[in-house]
This record gives structure tokens, sequence and C-alpha cells, in this order.
């Protein structure tokens, strides 16, 4: 990393607070961010990082505490009022209008027009230049975004930052939509910021990449900032996850159990696939086993999750104990004890205004129900019991599931499908949104559940997660399976060296 | 509805974080009139504040026995439609032809042919103005579910052919629905509250037992709150899709019985614009637009307010030009309120 002039902080926030309806989600935090740096911000889901960036960017005003920019204090209004004093941020949620080209997109709010007409030749030249600057040169500004990657909506988003004149970048969890070679590519846009003295605020939960590009980090834990300006090079990672913890964590993954000998092959997949995704592809999953799906984002990894469950149309055969499922139908698939906690928990799993208990009998309500008349009361009492054994606490199950963290989120999916009898279960992204301490929770609890004799399949992003939790693994790339290794004989290098070549043939 | 109050988001992720944060009475009421209580309890103040105006500008000929059962009556047409309307917008959807089908069944039920028939057994009438309404809903999810086509579309297009359909069968002719059996029953009393009051009060109870406490219900919640994640879970979305347009027009059909029974005729201007009326019921009654959320006992008191207040202006003998401007400046109102809520409710942090 480049090490920047340490001179006057671009930023510092002083004694932050912010509360809502009685919640104080912000108790006092400090952070100074100098120019040109990278600043990490490190804290669980819930600490108040969030909340943090929207006072940052105008979103929310503090009740308390003071913001100096450049040795001023100043309020921040609005967003506007943020971009005008040089502050961008790119949400994790992107905000491009899918309809628009990438010109238009990069312009949106500051149209290069004269008298209300658009000039778009400067603004496509210009845009041009822009995303040049990002390494994109070879992406056409007239393209339509909405057809974009996740990877070049994020360029997109930075190069429409860039177009202002700005001084400091906040990024949240940038890299969460990225798979390994874009992560690589985003870290060189990080760095040509730098370089030309620009502050990039970076929140990701992964430490790993902190490590790589980081130059300081904050930590926020409940509301407070636990520690302000490490040094990224001599903070040990114990170190940082007790301060954003409170707790020790030492090994993530739990240790893999023997496979019975004999064990049942419960889950057969015979040349699967789906049109203009994937290749045919056949493999099986015995009880108790954990096979992972190893591949860069955008290979058909969920694809294959959805389509053995039905959820995407599909040719071949998934057979459950032999017995074949109908293709295309989601019931079929879960009658027969098939369970997928999707990619997307909050749009595709959740009902987030819904309680819990309502959540987790999503797909066996109708088992507690007697000629359609709802039981409710054995409902809550039977997913209270089951969020108990997962150790979600507090266990009520009349919560409002989107109040939950990511990490108990998951464990809602997990109660679901364990409450409808699972034999079969579909993990697509299990720890995405979900925070350093609460990871290891989820591990032992897939471990425990595959110990029970369920068959699982798991599709993660971060290569290490599948290695660290299969037992075997299927490296997939452009739709087809590569290679099929035992998790014990191959390393994340490894596994990148095989998508390489594979892409490359 | 369960009327719980949600507790504040962060309660339970900071552990230890030191003493629990005051709370002061307006976060308590806030909290409250977010719940589903909270926001029927404030409807129930609405038709509370109704009524006194409504005792203080035209007094006894406001107040009578009578007269409220006047308005129970009136609202009752609308008032079955809109228990249909709901269950289709909590799951998400919209229907613009419950009215031109209500006019339909109207005309179906009231050809002669089938008026001859039912001389010999009344309920005749009922079943097919039902069996009417029931096809066009059927038509209508089908249409929907599984061609693709935007409800809104869909049901629009379904405005404009049921209506033609309707004008056709008819021959534009108003048809006088004579069977006396079914007279006797659709003008009828018990306990001294018209047989219309009871029917709009069975099929309140029905749908309030449907939606809070059967299957049904949970499914159809479940296809509004998320419809991607109902799909996942393994609710089969596109049958209960149609069930829910089905229901609609069952609606449909049992006001078009109502209607018939009041005004004597069947033509195929019956329930012109009564779409609307029971879209605007809904919403102010509480159940969001975009599906998820709504309220059986909300819709019913939209209803009455609505009717209330025509009956207020119908009694100071003011003009419907005002009314609408009412209307329309109650319903803007009671979705101002209803955002602010949910951005309340559904704001996350940390």
């Amino acid at each position: 990393m480049i090490k920047v002039d340490h001179g006057t902080p671009l930023l510092e926030v002083r004694g932050a607070k912010k509360a809502f309806a009685g919640v104080q989600a912000l108790k006092g935090v400090d952070i100074s961010i100098l120019p040109g740096e990278v600043h990490c911000v490190l804290g669980q889901n819930g600490a108040g990082k969030s909340t943090l960036i929207k006072i940052l960017s105008g979103a929310y005003t503090p009740d308390e505490g003071e913001i100096v920019w450049q040795g001023e204090t100043v309020t921040i209004s609005g967003p506007t009022a943020s971009l005008d004093l040089g502050i961008a941020t790119m949400y994790q949620e992107l905000d491009v209008v899918d309809g628009l080209s990438i010109a238009e997109n990069i312009f949106l709010g500051h149209e290069l027009a004269t008298g209300g007409i658009i000039n778009a030749r400067t603004a496509n030249k210009r845009a041009k230049e822009l995303l040049k600057r990002l390494g994109h040169g070879d992406l056409n500004p007239a393209r339509e975004v909405g057809s974009l990657s996740p990877a070049n909506k994020q360029i997109v988003s930075m190069a429409r930052a860039l177009s202002r004149d700005i001084k400091l970048i906040i990024m949240d969890e940038p890299s969460a939509v990225l798979d390994s070679e874009e992560v690589k590519n985003l870290f060189r846009v990080v760095e040509e910021l730098t370089r030309s003295g620009i502050a990039v605020v970076y929140i990701s939960h992964r430490l790993a990449e902190i490590r790589e590009i980081g130059d300081r980090i904050t930590v926020i834990k409940d509301g407070r900032s636990m520690a302000n300006g490490l040094d990224v090079q001599t903070t040990s990672t114990p170190d940082l996850i007790k301060l954003m913890t409170g707790r020790e964590v030492i090994n993530v993954f739990p240790p893999a159990t023997a496979i019975a000998t004999d064990a049942a092959e419960v889950l057969t997949v015979t040349d699967l696939s789906v049109k203009n995704v994937f290749a045919p592809l056949s493999f099986s999953v015995k009880a108790g086993e954990i096979v992972g799906l190893a591949g860069l984002v955008g290979s058909g990894r969920s694809e294959i999750l959805e389509a053995i469950y039905g959820a995407l149309k599909r040719t071949g055969t998934v057979e459950v104990h032999g017995k074949p499922l109908r293709s295309g139908s989601v019931p079929d698939a879960v009658a027969s004890g098939i369970g997928l906690s999707p990619e997307e928990r909050k749009s595709q799993g959740l009902l987030l205004e819904e309680p819990i208990y309502r959540n987790v009998t999503l797909s066996s309500f109708a088992r507690f129900a007697k000629l359609g008349w709802l039981n409710e009361r054995l409902e809550r009492t039977t997913s209270r019991a089951q969020l108990e054994s997962l150790e979600l606490r507090p266990a009520d199950p009349d919560r409002a599931a989107g109040l939950l963290s990511g990490g108990n989120q998951q464990k809602v999916m997990l109660a679901r499908w364990l409450v409808h009898g699972t034999r079969v279960l579909l993990l697509d992204e299990p720890t995405r949104g979900v925070d350093v301490g609460a990871r290891a929770d989820i591990y032992s609890l897939i471990r425990e559940l595959a110990a029970a004799g369920t068959a699982i399949v798991v599709v993660s992003s971060e290569i290490e997660e599948v290695l660290g939790l299969a037992d075997r693994v299927l490296v997939v790339a452009d739709g087809e399976v590569l290679q099929t290794v035992k998790a014990s004989e191959i390393d994340e290098p490894g596994v990148l060296d095989l998508v390489m070549k594979g892409s490359a043939a | 509805m369960s009327e719980q109050v949600t507790p504040p988001a962060e309660a339970s992720i900071h552990p230890g974080a030191g003493v629990p944060e005051k709370k002061g009475f307006t976060d308590y009421a806030r909290a409250f009139l977010g719940s589903a209580a909270g926001r029927n309890i404030g409807l129930v103040i609405a038709l509370i504040v109704l009524i006194i105006i409504g005792t203080a500008t035209a007094g006894d000929r406001f107040t009578s026995f009578d007269n409220i059962l006047t308005v129970i009556r009136l609202a009752s047409v609308t008032g079955v439609i809109s228990i249909g309307m709901t269950f289709v917008i909590i799951g998400g959807g919209i229907d613009l032809s419950v009215g031109s089908v209500l006019g339909l069944s109207s005309v179906v039920a009231s050809l002669s042919m089938v008026q001859v028939a039912a001389e010999v057994w009344w309920p005749l009438i009922i079943i097919v103005a039902i069996a009417v309404g029931a096809f066009a809903g059927l038509v209508n999810g089908v249409v929907i579910a599984y061609g693709n086509v935007v409800a809104f579309m869909a049901t629009l297009a379904m405005l404009l052919a049921a209506r033609g359909l309707a004008e056709i069968f008819s021959n534009r002719t108003t048809q006088i629905v004579s069977v006396k059996g079914f007279l006797d029953f659709s003008r009828g009393n018990i306990a001294g509250v018209p047989n219309l009051i009871w029917i709009f009060l069975a099929v309140a109870i029905a749908g309030w037992i449907l939606l809070n406490r059967t299957t049904f219900g949970r499914r159809t919640v479940a296809l509004g709150g998320n419809r991607e994640a109902a799909r996942l879970a393994g609710i089969n979305v596109k049958r209960h899709t149609v069930y829910l347009y089905v229901l609609a027009g069952v609606t449909s059909g049992i006001a078009a019985v109502m209607l018939m029974g009041r005004t004597n005729v069947g033509t195929s201007t019956h329930g012109t614009l009564y779409e609307l009326d029971a879209i605007a019921a809904v919403v102010v009654g509480g159940t969001l637009l975009i599906g998820g959320r709504g309220s059986i006992v909300g819709t019913v008191l939209g209803i009455l307010i609505f009717n209330v207040l025509i009956n207020i202006f119908t009694q100071n003998n003011l003009n419907t030009s005002v009314q609408a401007v009412t209307k329309g400046a109650i319903i803007v109102g009671a979705v101002l309120l209803q955002q602010r809520f949910a951005a309340r409710s559904s704001r996350s942090s940390g």
C-alpha cells in the first residue's frame, strides 16, 4: 500500500450519537480519516456502521457530536450537501438506474446539458475517460446499465462518484457481490483512487481483504468506536475479532466427521442442465456429506442449486432416495425433502414484516393445520423449540424477522427446513451478510446437520468457506464441472488455478 | 392480526449495552399507532368524529335507527366487494373488474330464462350470479398467474369485456326481477335488521376467519409479503393467485345478488365504478397497496367511514361534488399516514 503523508485529517467525526425512536444506534463514535488512505470500518451487524455511513452521506443528522471536514466544522444536511463537500457513497444495494445508459447513470443529477438539452456526445466522451481511469475502457458508455454484471454496475457507481469533485468515497461492502477475480480489480481501482489523493472508507466483513487493501482500521461495537485508526499491518486478527465481538474466536471451521462407508446416497443428480447456463452434470451426495460448489460469480453455481430445487426449468433427472422429482416443481422438491436457503435471504427467503414463527413454518404450516385451520400455538412452540436448539437468542417467535441480524436470519432459514424435516439442504451463500462472530456458529450448525444425516450442498463465492466446510468440492467454471476433489486435497490457489485454466480453454 | 408492539430493533443485538434507554410517551404512542390494533383505533376515532359531526349538523335525522340501518344497508354491497378486494390486495394484486363483473352477474342472473327456472327454485338466481362472478375471477386469475399479465392490465381488460358482455346479453335493457322467493329473501329482515346487512356481516366474518385463521390466509399474506420467498418455500404461488381472483369474483357475484334484491332489477350498469370505492375502502382501512399486510376489520371501518360521510352530506343537502373532494382528501390523508407508519416500522438500523 502507498503510505500517504499523515497531515491534517480530511474528515473527523467526534462523539457522534444518534437514536431512533428511543433506540440508541450510535453512542459515541470517533473516526478520523486522512487524505489518500484506505480506512476500514469493522464491526458486527448492528454495531452502527450503516448509521455512521448515513450520517456521513447526509441521510441522517447526528443528535450529538461534531463533523469536521478539512479543519472546519460542518453540518451535512442532506445527500446533496454531502456531495457538495466532496463525499460520495457507494451503497451495498447499488443505486444505478437499469433503464439508463452507463453515461446517463454517471451524470445522473448533474447532466451535461445546455438549456435543458443533454449533450450526449460529450457525456459519452467524458464517461469513457472516467471508465478508462477505472480500468474499464472497454465498456461502451452508451450501453444500458441493466445488462451489466454487478461488478460492472459497481464500476459505473464509482465513475459517477469520480464525475464529481470527490475527496472521499465510502464503500459499503463493495466485495459482497463480487468474486475473487473481480475483487482484485476492485482493489486495483481503489489503489488508483488513493494514489490521486482520494480517501476511501472501506467497509467489509472479510478480514483478509482488509489486510490486503487497508491502511488503518476503526472498530465499532455496540454503537461505540472501540479503536480508532489502528495500523492494519501491526494489529493481529485475534485482536481485531476480540475488539469486534468482545470474545475470542479460535477455529472457525469445525472438523469434518467421517462419513459412514455404507451411508446411503440421498441426492442423485444425473445429466442435469439448464439451457445456456450450464452443461449436463452429474453428482451425488450421501447422507452426512457436505458437497461444495466452488467457482466464480456467473459460473452457474446458484443456477445449479435452483435447477435441483425445481425453481428453474431443467433437463436431466434429480432423485431423492432413488425417487425422481417432477421437473420445475418447487412444491414437489419440498415435499420430497429438499430445502433451499437462497442467496438473497431478505428478498428471496424471508417475510421481513412477519413474525419469526411464520417464517419458520412457511414451508410446513399446512402440516400444523387441520382442514385448513391453522394451529398457531403449535407453530409458536415448535418454532421456539427449534430456535432454542439453534441457539438463536432471544428465541422469541413473535419478533419480526426483519429485525434480526444476518446470522440470525440464516438460523431462521435453517429452522424452517429442520421443522419441515429436510433430508437434502441446498445452501446458497450461507454466510453472506453474516458477521465474523456468527459465522462460526453457522458453520458448526451446518456440520451438526450433516452429522445428523442430512445431505448438504453448499455454494459460496468465498472459496475458503467452501474448502473449510465441504467434504468434497466440485470446481465449476462456465457452467461445467472441471473437477471433483476431496476438500482436504485442494487449496484456494489450486481452485483458482483450475478455474482460470477452465475459463481459458 | 396479532396485536403485539414490536420491540426495538437493537434491544438484543447489544447484550449488556447498559441500562435500557428511557422511552417517552410519544415512543409508546407511536409504537401503538403503528401496530395493527392501533391503526384500527385510528379508524374508529375517525368514524366517531364523523358521527359527532353528523349528529351536530343533522341531529335526529342522522341518529335515528332507521337512518343508521340505511347507511349500513347501502354500505353492504360495496362492503362485500371490498372484502374480496382486501384479499387480492394483501396478496399483492389488484382487481379493477369487480364492478363490471357485478353488472355482468346481475344481467345473467336476471335473464328471463333464469327467472323462469328460478320460479321453481329461487336460490338458482344466487347460484348463477356467484358462478358468473367466480368464472370471471377464474379468467382473471389464469391470465395473471399463468399468462404473466400484470394484474392491473388483465383486470382492466376484464372491466371492459365484462361490461360489454353485460350489454350484449341484456341488449341494454333493464330486467325486472320478479321471482317472489328471491325478493322475499333479499328484502327480508331478521330481528329488525335487513338481510342485506346480515349478508355483509357474514361475509366480513368469514373473510376475517379466512385471512387470520386458515392456511389460505397465511398463503395470501406470504404471497403479498414476498412472492419469491413464498415460491421458494414451496407454496404454489400461481395456483393461489388464481384462487384470490376467484374469491374476488365470488364476492362480486354475492354483491350482484344483494344489488338485485335492493333495486329489484338486473342491469348492465350495475356496479359502475364500485371498484374504485372498494379499493379506496381497503386502502383507507390500512391494507398496504403493495400487499403483504392488511386487515378485514380495517376494510369494514373504511367502508363505514365513506358511507357515513355520504349520509352526512345527503342529510345536509350538500352537493355531490363537495362529497367527492372530501373523499379524495380522506384517501390521500389515510395513505400519507400509512406511509409514515410503514417507514417507521421497517426502518433498519445498525
